[in-house]
C-alpha cells in the first residue's frame, strides 16, 4: 500500500439504486451469529488464559491509606492482586487536542492503579487475576481499602447554578447566536419560556465491554469490545510505551456499543496490565455493574427553551439554552442544543451551553449526544407554542420551515421535511388527532397523538480501503471499520458488488482489525457514508487497472475501450455488447489478483491524510448543513386511574439520503426509537446526590424497555439522495433516537392534558 | 460469588436433618433470587442444600374444596394449573405479572415466599442496609426511595416485600406447611412475614432450620371473582410500584364479601383488612371503594419519593374494585 490518494469529492447526484443498494440483503454476519460460531471478544479461546476482575471504590473522592488484599490472594486459584502499591508503571493518558480526534481516545484521565487518589466512586482500586472468573470474581469481594475521604460535589442538581460557560470546538460546537433574542421574547405577543430536565442514562449495550490481552515481549494482541479498534490500539501504545505497530486489535463481533464503547476505558487498560504482569493471556468480561462504574454513560440535562412568536406562528426568537456534566476527570460536552440552530426560521436566535465539572466519572457519547435529549426540549417547547397559538402543532413547523440555515445563513445540502410531514400525517391519521387534549378515550385509557421532529448532523471520517480482485472472481474488500450490529459488512458488499457489478455472493469484507487499512470508528453515524468514499474510490481504480491489464492483451474484447466508456457488469467490464469478467483478464495475463488502495499507512502519507481531510472536513462544514432529519409520530394510551403510559402506535417518515439495505437501516432507526421510547418513559441513572454511587446498576432496576413497551414501528423512507454525500446517503445511525421523546411526550399531553419537563415521564408524574 | 459446599437432599426426612447440622446453610429451590443474592455477596451461605429432588411438586384437590400445593412447584406450573386458574383466578395472575417466563420457569412456591427485598441500597454492599447489615443505618430512608414502602415500615427499614404470588396468596388466607426435625407446623400466611420494627434482617417467623413443605388455600368461592392489578414502571419485567390483589362478591348491590391485599407499598404482603372491613356490608360503589381504600391508607408514611403511592394504592384499589363489579361479574 505506498499509493497515496484522498478519496475525492462526491458532488455529483447519483442515482443510488442499483442491483445490490437499497435491496433488503440479509446481513453477512447473521449466521455466524445465530449460529454461536461468531467468537467475541470474551470467547477467543486461548490456552492458559488467566481471568481477572475489578475492584471498585466505594468513595467518591479521597486517598487510598490502605489496601488489605490479604483475604483475596488466599482465594484458591487467585494468581495475583493488582494495586496502585505493585502495579507496573505506565504513562497517564496524554492531554486532549482540539485538532487531534484520535487525542480523545481515553475515557478519563485517571492513570489507573498508577495512583493513590479516588477521583469517582466505583473507580478501580485494584485488579484480581485468577485461574477461573469465579475465584477472581471471589477474590475481588474480599479486597478491603480504605480511604482517607476527600470533599466531592457529586450532586449535579445543586452543582448547576454554579455552570460555566462551555468552550466550543471545531468538532462540537457550543452555541451561537443571532439578533437580540431575549428582547425579541420579551416584545413577542405569544411565548412560552419552559425548564426541562433529563436524567443521566446509561447504554446498556447486550455485550459487556470485554477484553482479552496476550503479551508476546513488547508486541500485544487484543481481542476487544470497541467500536475504535485504532483507538484502543493509539491508547495502549501510549500507556504502555511499546510502538503501536506491535499491537494488533480485534474486533470483527461486537455486541452493541451506542457510544459505550468508543473510548478506552479502565477495563481494557487493566486487563493489558494484568496479562503483562502475570506473563499470561487475561481475560476480563465487565459484570453489568462494572460497565457502571467503569464507563460513562449520557450526561443529565438541565435546559431551557424559550419560544417567542407573532400570532401567525412566525417565530421571532428562539431561545435554547443547556447546562450538561462533565466529571473533574474528562468527559465528553454534549452539543445539547446543536439541532436548535438548524431547525426553525427564528429571526432571533440565542443558543448557549454551559457545563459543570462533578467528583463523577466522565461520561461519554451516547447515541446522538446531544440531539438525542435536546430535540426532546425543543420539540416539547413547539408543541407548548402550537397549544398557546391555538395551531396545529405540523403547521407551526411548516411555517417556521427555514430556506436556508437559520444562524449562519449556509444552504442545507438537501432537506426533506415538509415531504416528511406531509407523508407521515397521511399515513399516520394525523387529521383525526383531537386538538383539545384530555378528550379522546378508550376505555379506561386516554389516548393522544404527538409528532417530533428527528434530526442528526451528517459528515464523514477518514478511511482507507483495499479493494483485491482475484483469478477466481472473488472480491476482497479490506478496512479497519468496525460492526457492531449495524450492519456496516453487509452494506459496504453491496456497495462493492454494484460498483464492480459483481455478485454480492462474491463479496468478502474483512474489518474490525488494527492489521487492516485504518478505518475511522464507528459514530456520528459517519462510518457507513466514510468507508463508502473511500470503497467507491478503491473500485474506480481497480477497474482502471483491470482495464489496463485487458489492454495490454490484443485478445481482449476491452481493446480500444476508454474508462468512461465502460459499465462493469456481470462479473467484469463491458462497453457496447463487447467486454470480458475480471477473471478471465486476470487469467489471460496469468496474475492472480489486482489490488487497489485509497489512503496511505505510511507516517507521512497518514499525516498528509488527516491534513487533507481535516480542511475538507471544514470547508465542507463553511458551505453545507448537512443533516438525516425525519418527522416522528406517535400514539400514546394512559391509564386514567394509574397514570401508566403504553405507546400503541408509532410511525417514523425519515430523510436519509439513499439507504443502502432496507433491511439493516430499518433495524437501525428501529432500534433508535425504542431507545427513545426508553428514555421518554422509563431510563434513568440513579446517582445518589449523597455520594455519586449509580444505585441501580443492573438490568432489573435500569427500565430499558422491554418487548411488551414496544408497539410494532413503521419506518418509511423518502429515499432521495443527498447530492454531497457518496451513494447520497447521510447515516442512520442516530437519527431515529431523536425526536422520540419529544414525541411521546407530546403526545402525553394530547392524551391527558398535562405537561411532563422532566424525563422519564414516570406515572406518578401523570397523577 | 463465596465458594460454598454442595449437597442435595433426597427426602424432606434428609432435608431438615441436614439444615439442622450445618449452620450457615440455605435451601436451593430455583435459585432465582439465591444465586443472584449470592452473585451480588449479599447471600454468602457455606453450604447450600438443594432440594429440587424432594417429591413436593404436586397441586392437589382437598376434600373441603380447598388446594394443597407443593413447595416445590414452578411459579408457571401453578400459573397454568387448571384448578387455580378457575377457582383462585388473582393468583394465577399475579404469577405471570411476576419477573419472566424463563424466571417463572424456575421460581418455587416454596422460594417466592422467601424472596428478598429489590431495595437498592440492600443489594449494594458498599450502603448502609440495616437488614443486610444489622445496625449499619439506612441509606434509603434519604435516598432513592421511590420503591420502597409506605406501610408497615420502621425507621430501621423501608425496605419493600417484592413478591407477587405472596400478594394474591395473603388475600386468599394461604397456610403455610413447615417442617424441621422438631415436626411439622402450619402458619397463615399474613402471620408467616414480619414486619421490620428494629429486627429487619428478621423477615419471617420461619426457624433456620425448617423447610416450607407446601401451601393451601381454603376453599373460598368468591374467588372465583378476582383479579390481579400491577402498577409498575414498564409493562412487564418490573416489580410493583401498587399492586392489588381483590376478590368481590356482590348481592343486591351491596358487598357481601371481600378479600384485598396490597403489594409493592409494604414491607410484607399486606391483607388490606381495613379497607375490607369497610366494604363488607356497603353499597358496592364508587363511593364505598374510595372510602375503603382511604381507610387503608391512612397510616401510610411517604418518604421524600415514594408520597405518590398512598394516591396511587388508593386509586389503584378503586379501579381494581370497579373492574369486579363492572367486567368481573361480582354482581
Amino acid at each position: 500500500m505506498t499509493q497515496v490518494q484522498n478519496p475525492p469529492v462526491t458532488t455529483t447526484t447519483t442515482t443510488a439504486a442499483g442491483k445490490y443498494v437499497g435491496q433488503a440483503v440479509d446481513r453477512v454476519d447473521g449466521a455466524v451469529k445465530t449460529t454461536g460460531e461468531a467468537r467475541f471478544a470474551a470467547e477467543v479461546p486461548y490456552a492458559n488464559v488467566a481471568h481477572a476482575a475489578l475492584v471498585h471504590s466505594t468513595v467518591s473522592r479521597g486517598r487510598i491509606t490502605a489496601v488489605d488484599t490479604t483475604a483475596a490472594a488466599a482465594v484458591e486459584g487467585v494468581i495475583s492482586v493488582i494495586t496502585h502499591e505493585n502495579a507496573v508503571r505506565m504513562r497517564p493518558p496524554s492531554k486532549v487536542s482540539p485538532i487531534d480526534i484520535d487525542s480523545m481516545a481515553s475515557g478519563t484521565t485517571v492513570n489507573y492503579l498508577n495512583t493513590d487518589q479516588v477521583s469517582w466512586n466505583g473507580q478501580p482500586i485494584a485488579v484480581v487475576v485468577a485461574e477461573t472468573p469465579h475465584a477472581a470474581h471471589e477474590a475481588a469481594g474480599l479486597v478491603r481499602a480504605t480511604y482517607e475521604v476527600q470533599p466531592s460535589t457529586v450532586d449535579f442538581k445543586a452543582e448547576a447554578p454554579n455552570a460555566e460557560p462551555q468552550p466550543s470546538s471545531l468538532i462540537l460546537p457550543s452555541g451561537g447566536s443571532k439578533g437580540d433574542a431575549e428582547a425579541a421574547l420579551a416584545a413577542a405577543p405569544v411565548s412560552v419560556d419552559l425548564r426541562f430536565t433529563t436524567p443521566m442514562h446509561h447504554h446498556n449495550a447486550i455485550e459487556p465491554h470485554a477484553t482479552t490481552a496476550v503479551w508476546d515481549g513488547d508486541r500485544l494482541t487484543v481481542h476487544e469490545a470497541s467500536q475504535s479498534v485504532v483507538w484502543v490500539r493509539k491508547h495502549l501504545a501510549h500507556k504502555f510505551s511499546v510502538p503501536a505497530e506491535g499491537i494488533r486489535v480485534i474486533a470483527p463481533f461486537v455486541g452493541g456499543g451506542f457510544g459505550g464503547k468508543a473510548n478506552v476505558w479502565a477495563g481494557t487498560i487493566l486487563t493489558v496490565l494484568a496479562a503483562r504482569m502475570t506473563g499470561r493471556p487475561v481475560r476480563m468480561l465487565l459484570t453489568r455493574e462494572g460497565v457502571y462504574r467503569t464507563v460513562g454513560g449520557r450526561t443529565p440535562t438541565i435546559q431551557r427553551v424559550a419560544l417567542g412568536a407573532r400570532s401567525d406562528g412566525h417565530l421571532t426568537s428562539l431561545i435554547h439554552t443547556s447546562v450538561s456534566q462533565l466529571g473533574r476527570v474528562g468527559g465528553m460536552a454534549e452539543p445539547v442544543t446543536s439541532q436548535s440552530s438548524h431547525l426553525y426560521a427564528a429571526d432571533n436566535l440565542l443558543l448557549k451551553q454551559e457545563i459543570v465539572k462533578l467528583d463523577q466519572i466522565a461520561n461519554t457519547s451516547m447515541r446522538a449526544p446531544g440531539e438525542a435529549i435536546g430535540t426532546y426540549a425543543i420539540e416539547v417547547a413547539i408543541d407548548e407554542l402550537a397549544a398557546e397559538l391555538g395551531m396545529d402543532p405540523i403547521e407551526l413547523r411548516m411555517v417556521n420551515e427555514p430556506e436556508t440555515d437559520p444562524l449562519h445563513g449556509r444552504k442545507f445540502s438537501h432537506r426533506m421535511l415538509r415531504e416528511a410531514y406531509a407523508r407521515g400525517a397521511e399515513r399516520f391519521g394525523w387529521a383525526n388527532r383531537s386538538p383539545e387534549p384530555g378528550v379522546t378515550r378508550d376505555g379506561r385509557w386516554l389516548v393522544g397523538m404527538g409528532v417530533a421532529t428527528a434530526y442528526h448532523p451528517s459528515f464523514q471520517l477518514r478511511a482507507n480501503v483495499t479493494v483485491r480482485v482475484s483469478v477466481d472472481g472473488g472480491v476482497l474488500v479490506r478496512c479497519g471499520f468496525q460492526e457492531m450490529g449495524m450492519g456496516g459488512a453487509t452494506a459496504q458488499a453491496q456497495i462493492a458488488a454494484d460498483a464492480l457489478g459483481v455478485p454480492f455472493e462474491s463479496v468478502r469484507v474483512e474489518y474490525g482489525d488494527t492489521a487492516l487499512p485504518l478505518a475511522p470508528m464507528a459514530g456520528g453515524s459517519a462510518q457507513t457514508a466514510s468507508v463508502a468514499t473511500s470503497l467507491l474510490a478503491a473500485c474506480e481504480k481497480l477497474k482502471k487497472s483491470m482495464l489496463e491489464l485487458a489492454k495490454k492483451s490484443s485478445e481482449s474484447p476491452l481493446r480500444g475501450a476508454r474508462a468512461a466508456d465502460l459499465s462493469a457488469r456481470d462479473g467484469g467490464l463491458f462497453h457496447g455488447g463487447r467486454g470480458e469478467t475480471y477473471a478471465s483478464i486476470l487469467a489471460r495475463a496469468g496474475i492472480p489478483s489486482v489490488d487497489a488502495a485509497i489512503g496511505s499507512e505510511t507516517r507521512l502519507g497518514d499525516l498528509v491524510g488527516n491534513m487533507r481531510f481535516m480542511s475538507k472536513f471544514l470547508m465542507d462544514r463553511r458551505r453545507w448543513v448537512k443533516a438525516a432529519c425525519g418527522a416522528q409520530f406517535c400514539e400514546v394510551r394512559v391509564d386514567a386511574d394509574t397514570g401508566e403510559v403504553r405507546v400503541s402506535r408509532w410511525l417514523g417518515v425519515f430523510d436519509v439520503g439513499t439507504v443502502i439495505n432496507a433491511k439493516t437501516a430499518t433495524s437501525q432507526l428501529k432500534g433508535g426509537i425504542v431507545m427513545g421510547i426508553g428514555a421518554a418513559l422509563s431510563e434513568e441513572s440513579l446517582v445518589d446526590p449523597r455520594h455519586g454511587r449509580v444505585m441501580n446498576p443492573s438490568l432489573a432496576e435500569y427500565h430499558l424497555p422491554v418487548h411488551a413497551d414496544v408497539p410494532r414501528i413503521d419506518v418509511e423512507y423518502l429515499d432521495v439522495p443527498d447530492p454531497t454525500m457518496p451513494l447520497g446517503l447521510l447515516g442512520i445511525g442516530e437519527v431515529g433516537i431523536t425526536g422520540v421523546a419529544g414525541a411521546i411526550a407530546n403526545a402525553v399531553h394530547n392524551a391527558t392534558g398535562k405537561r411532563v419537563r422532566d424525563l422519564p415521564i414516570t406515572l406518578d408524574k401523570l397523577l | 460469588m463465596k465458594t460454598f459446599a454442595y449437597l442435595s437432599a433426597p427426602d424432606v426426612p434428609s432435608a431438615v436433618r441436614a439444615i439442622s447440622t450445618e449452620p450457615g446453610a440455605k435451601f436451593l429451590g430455583g435459585g432465582t433470587n439465591l444465586v443472584d443474592l449470592m452473585r451480588e455477596g449479599v447471600e454468602a451461605p457455606d453450604t447450600v442444600i438443594d432440594i429440587t429432588r424432594l417429591p413436593l411438586t404436586g397441586v392437589e384437590e382437598l376434600p373441603d374444596g380447598g388446594v394443597r400445593i407443593g413447595a416445590l412447584v414452578r411459579n408457571s406450573h401453578l400459573a397454568a394449573n387448571q384448578l387455580i386458574r378457575s377457582r383462585y383466578p388473582l393468583l394465577s395472575q399475579a404469577i405471570l405479572t411476576g419477573a419472566s417466563a424463563q424466571l417463572r420457569n424456575m421460581a418455587t412456591v416454596g422460594g417466592n415466599l422467601l424472596q428478598r427485598t429489590r431495595c437498592l441500597y440492600f443489594y449494594d454492599s458498599a450502603a448502609a442496609c440495616n437488614k443486610r447489615e444489622p445496625g449499619s443505618g439506612c441509606d434509603a430512608i434519604g435516598g432513592f426511595n421511590r420503591g420502597n414502602a409506605i406501610l408497615g415500615a420502621s425507621e430501621s427499614c423501608i425496605a419493600t416485600h417484592p413478591s407477587d404470588m405472596a400478594v394474591a396468596l395473603v388475600a386468599l388466607d394461604a397456610v403455610v406447611e413447615v417442617e424441621s426435625v422438631r415436626g411439622t407446623r402450619r402458619i397463615p400466611l399474613v402471620d408467616f412475614h414480619r414486619l421490620p420494627g428494629t429486627t429487619p434482617q428478621v423477615e419471617t417467623v420461619l426457624e433456620a432450620d425448617e423447610l416450607i413443605t407446601a401451601v393451601e388455600l381454603p376453599p373460598l368461592p368468591l374467588a372465583a371473582t378476582s383479579r390481579y392489578r400491577k402498577v409498575r414502571d414498564r409493562a412487564s419485567y418490573a416489580f410493583a410500584l401498587v399492586s392489588v390483589a381483590a376478590a368481590l362478591e356482590v348481592e343486591g348491590g351491596v358487598v357481601t364479601g371481600v378479600r384485598i391485599a396490597l403489594g409493592g407499598v409494604a414491607t410484607k404482603p399486606w391483607r388490606a383488612h381495613e379497607a375490607e372491613r369497610v366494604l363488607l356490608g356497603a353499597p358496592a360503589t364508587d363511593e364505598s371503594f374510595r372510602r375503603a381504600a382511604e381507610a387503608e391508607l391512612a397510616p401510610a408514611v411517604g418518604r421524600s419519593q415514594n408520597e405518590f403511592k398512598i394516591e396511587l394504592a388508593q386509586r389503584a384499589i378503586v379501579a381494581t374494585l370497579r373492574t369486579l363489579l363492572t367486567e368481573g361479574g361480582a354482581a
